[in-house]
C-alpha cells in the first residue's frame, strides 16, 4: 500500500512536469473538441492524432492520448445535449434526458451535470485503477504463452458473447483482423506470407494504424456524411456564473446514481467488447430502476444525464486497466494506444510495471491531473464549445481526410499505405453499413502478431498438444469462460428460434 | 441497389476473399500443418483462420437465404439516395487529391482539395476558403515537415525542385 503511495506520488510529480502538463492541457482540449463534434469520438481522435505524437517522448505521448480519451468522454455530452445527436456512440444514453432538458431551456443545467458526473466517474475509476493495476500486474507476471493466448481468446470471445452484433459477422471481423496481421514476413520461419499480386510493399505487413485510420478516419467520415447530411440544429445555451452556482447545488440529487454508475462503468469498461457505450446504457437503466420517479426519465431528469456520463468516463479508465497490466486492450481506443506503445518500442504487459515504472506511473498520475483539468476546461469553455459545434461539416470533413492522408504517410513513409488506407476505409464503411462490426478487426490486427506468437510458442513447448491450454489453471479458466461466451449466444438463438416455431405452428 | 442485394453481394465477395486468402497460402507453399521438429508451420495461422472466415461467410449466406438477418429483409436502398451524391463526391474528391499528391505534391493537392470542398460543396466565401487552405498547408508543413522531419510527397521533379527553394529558405533563416 505504501509502495503504491510512493509510486503514485512520483507519477503525480511527473505529470506536473511542464511538457507533460502541457500535453494534458492540449490533450483535454483536443478531446473535448473531438468528442463534441458529431460523428467523432475518442477512437477517431486517437487514431488520427497518433502520428503527431511522435513529436514528444512516449510518456508525454501517452499522457496526451489518454487526456484526449478523457476529454472526448466529456465532450460527447456537449453535442448530445445541445444538438440531440450523440457526439460519439459513448454518449448515446446522454441524449435520452439531455435533449429534453435542452428543449426545456435547461441545457446549461444538463451540461453542468454532465461535467460534474464525468468528473466523479473519472475520479472514482482512477482510484479503482490505482488499487487494481499493481496487484493485477504482479499476478500477470506468472503468465506464460499459454495464458497469454487463452486471455486473447477470451478477449475475442467477449465480442461474440457480449458484443450484441450479428455473430457470424463478428467472427468474420475478428478473423479478418487476425489474418491481416499475418501479412508480411513470418517472424518465426522468415517466410513471406500473403504478398498479394507481388506487391513488395506488403512484405513489411499491414500496419495497424493503416487499418485504424482507414476505418476510424475515412470510413467514419463517410458514415457521418451519409447519416447527418451535414444538417444539425443547435439549442441555445445561456450560461452565467450565477446559474452555474445554482446548477452545482443540484449535485446532491444525482450523487448516488453517479457513484453507482462510476463503479459499474469501470468494471464493464475492462471487458474488451463492452466498453463505454454499453456501460453508459447499463448505468442509465440502473439509475432509472432505482429512481423514485422512473417515469420522469426520458423527459428531462438530471440523473438520466449524470448516470451515463459518469459511466462512460469510468469505462474509459477501466479499459486502460487490461491494456496496461495484461497487454489486452479494453476498447478500440486502447487497442490503438497499445499499437502506439509497440511503435514507441515498449512491450505492453505486466513487465511494463517493473521495466518502465516512469511510464506507467506517469500515465496514472496524469489521469488524476487530467480529470481536474478537463472538468475545469469543460465548465469554463461550455459557451465556446457550443459555438465550435456550429462549425460546418464542409470544413471539418476535408480537414480530417487530409489529416488521415498525412498521418498515415508520416508513420510509414509510403504512398502505398495511403492507398491501402483509402481502400480499407471504404471497405470498412461498406461492411459497417451491413452490420459487420469493425472494432473487433482493429483489436485483432493489433493483437494478431502477439496471439500468433503465443500460440506457436505454446504448441512448440507442448510438442503440438492442444491440451496444453486446458492443463494450466489460469488458461483453463480463460478457455472455459471463452467457450461459454461463444456458445451462450448460439444456444440462446436456437432456443429463441424453437420457441418462435413452436408458437408459429401452435 | 437494395440493402438485401448488398448483403448477398458482400457475403459472396467476402467468401471469395477468404478462399483467395487460403489459396495464396497454399500456392506460397507454406506449411499448414505440423512441421516435425520445428512446430506449427508458417501457414497454419493464415490458412485456418481464413478457412474460419470462409465458414463465417457461408453462415451469413445461410442466414441471408433464411431471411434471418435484418439486412436480408431490408428492401431500402443500400446507400440513402439523398446522401449518395455527397458520399460519392467526397470519396471521389479524396481519390483525386491522392492522385494529385503524386503529381503536384502534398501541399498543392491538399490546398486544391480543401478549396474545392469548402467553396463548391460548402459554399463558403472565398475569404474563409483561402484562409483555411493557407492555414492548413502551413500547419502540415510546420507539424510534419518541420517538427517531425518527415519528407512528404512532393510530386513530379519540377514541383519538387520548387519546393527545395522553400526548404533552403527555412534552413537558412529559420532554424
Amino acid at each position: 500500500m505504501l509502495d503504491i503511495a510512493t509510486l503514485l506520488g512520483a507519477g503525480l510529480l511527473q505529470a506536473f512536469e511542464p511538457l507533460n502538463l502541457m500535453m494534458i492541457f492540449v490533450g483535454c482540449l483536443a478531446g473535448l473538441f473531438i468528442g463534441a463534434m458529431p460523428g467523432l469520438g475518442s477512437v477517431n481522435g486517437v487514431a488520427i492524432l497518433l502520428p503527431v505524437t511522435f513529436l514528444v517522448p512516449p510518456t508525454a505521448a501517452i499522457i496526451f492520448l489518454a487526456a484526449l480519451y478523457y476529454g472526448a468522454m466529456y465532450g460527447g455530452a456537449v453535442s448530445s445535449i445541445t444538438l440531440g445527436i450523440p457526439g460519439a456512440s459513448t454518449a448515446v444514453a446522454t441524449v435520452f434526458d439531455g435533449r429534453p432538458m435542452a428543449q426545456q431551456g435547461k441545457a446549461d443545467q444538463a451540461l453542468t451535470a454532465a461535467a460534474v458526473a464525468s468528473f466523479i466517474g473519472g475520479t472514482i475509476s482512477v482510484v479503482l485503477f490505482t488499487l487494481f493495476a499493481p496487484p493485477l500486474a504482479v499476478f500477470a507476471l506468472k503468465f506464460g504463452p499459454q495464458e497469454e493466448f487463452a486471455l486473447m481468446v477470451l478477449a475475442f470471445a467477449t465480442f461474440i458473447g457480449l458484443g450484441g452484433d450479428d455473430i457470424p459477422k463478428t467472427i468474420f471481423s475478428i478473423l479478418l483482423g487476425l489474418v491481416m496481421a499475418a501479412v508480411g514476413f513470418d517472424i518465426i520461419s522468415g517466410q513471406p506470407r500473403m504478398i498479394f499480386f507481388d506487391f513488395v510493399e506488403l512484405q513489411r505487413g499491414i500496419g495497424f494504424l493503416v487499418l485504424a485510420i482507414g476505418i476510424y478516419g475515412i470510413g467514419e467520415m463517410l458514415w457521418t456524411l451519409e447519416n447527418t447530411k451535414g444538417d444539425v440544429r443547435i439549442h441555445a445555451v445561456t450560461s452565467t456564473w450565477k446559474s452555474f452556482k445554482k446548477n452545482l447545488s443540484h449535485v446532491r440529487e444525482y450523487l448516488p446514481t453517479t457513484a453507482l454508475g462510476s463503479a459499474l462503468g469501470f468494471f464493464v469498461g475492462t471487458l474488451p467488447a463492452a466498453g463505454a457505450t454499453p456501460a453508459s446504457l447499463m448505468s442509465y437503466g440502473l439509475a432509472k430502476t432505482f429512481a423514485r420517479d422512473p417515469d420522469s426519465f426520458g423527459k428531462g431528469n438530471v440523473s438520466g444525464v449524470a448516470a451515463p456520463e459518469a459511466a462512460n468516463n469510468a469505462a474509459s479508465t477501466g479499459s486502460m486497466l487490461p491494456m496496461i497490466t495484461l497487454g489486452i486492450p479494453g476498447s478500440p481506443t486502447t487497442a490503438i494506444l497499445l499499437g502506439g506503445m509497440i511503435i514507441w518500442g515498449l512491450r505492453p504487459g505486466p513487465l511494463l510495471f517493473t521495466d518502465r515504472p516512469d511510464f506507467v506511473w506517469g500515465l496514472i498520475g496524469s489521469m488524476y491531473v487530467a480529470n481536474f483539468v478537463t472538468v475545469a476546461l469543460n465548465l469554463a469553455l461550455i459557451p465556446l464549445f457550443v459555438r465550435v459545434l456550429a462549425m460546418p461539416f464542409t470544413i471539418l470533413t476535408p480537414i480530417i481526410f487530409i489529416l488521415c492522408f498525412v498521418g498515415v504517410f508520416a508513420t510509414t513513409d509510403r504512398m502505398f499505405d495511403v492507398w491501402l488506407m483509402l481502400l480499407l476505409g471504404l471497405g470498412g464503411y461498406l461492411m459497417r453499413k451491413l452490420n459487420y462490426p469493425v472494432a473487433p478487426a482493429v483489436l485483432a490486427i493489433v493483437l494478431g502478431p502477439l496471439a500468433e506468437r503465443s500460440l506457436r510458442q505454446s504448441l512448440i513447448s507442448s510438442r503440438g498438444d492442444v491440451m496444453t491450454f486446458f492443463e494450466r489453471p489460469i488458461s483453463l479458466t480463460c478457455m472455459l469462460l471463452a467457450l461459454a461466451l461463444m456458445i451462450y449466444p448460439i444456444w440462446l438463438g436456437i432456443r429463441r428460434r424453437r420457441a418462435g416455431s413452436a408458437s408459429g405452428t401452435g | 441497389m437494395s440493402t438485401r442485394s448488398a448483403e448477398l453481394l458482400m457475403a459472396v465477395g467476402l467468401l471469395l476473399l477468404s478462399l483467395g486468402l487460403m489459396w495464396t497460402v497454399v500456392t506460397d507453399e507454406l506449411h499448414i500443418g505440423w512441421v516435425e521438429g520445428r512446430g506449427p508451420g508458417a501457414g497454419v495461422w493464415p490458412f485456418w483462420l481464413s478457412a474460419g472466415m470462409a465458414l463465417a461467410s457461408l453462415w451469413t449466406l445461410a442466414r441471408w437465404f433464411r431471411g434471418a438477418t435484418p439486412e436480408s429483409r431490408n428492401k431500402a436502398p443500400y446507400i440513402d439516395s439523398q446522401s449518395l451524391g455527397l458520399v460519392l463526391i467526397s470519396f471521389v474528391a479524396l481519390t483525386v487529391m491522392l492522385l494529385l499528391v503524386q503529381v503536384v505534391g502534398t501541399y498543392i493537392a491538399t490546398a486544391l482539395f480543401l478549396g474545392f470542398y469548402m467553396r463548391f460543396i460548402g459554399k463558403h466565401s472565398w475569404r474563409t476558403t483561402a484562409s483555411t487552405c493557407v492555414g492548413m498547408v502551413l500547419l502540415i508543413y510546420f507539424l510534419f515537415e518541420w517538427q517531425l522531419t518527415k519528407y512528404l510527397p512532393k510530386g513530379m521533379k519540377a514541383f519538387e525542385d520548387g519546393f527545395l527553394w522553400i526548404d533552403d529558405f527555412r534552413w537558412q533563416y529559420l532554424m
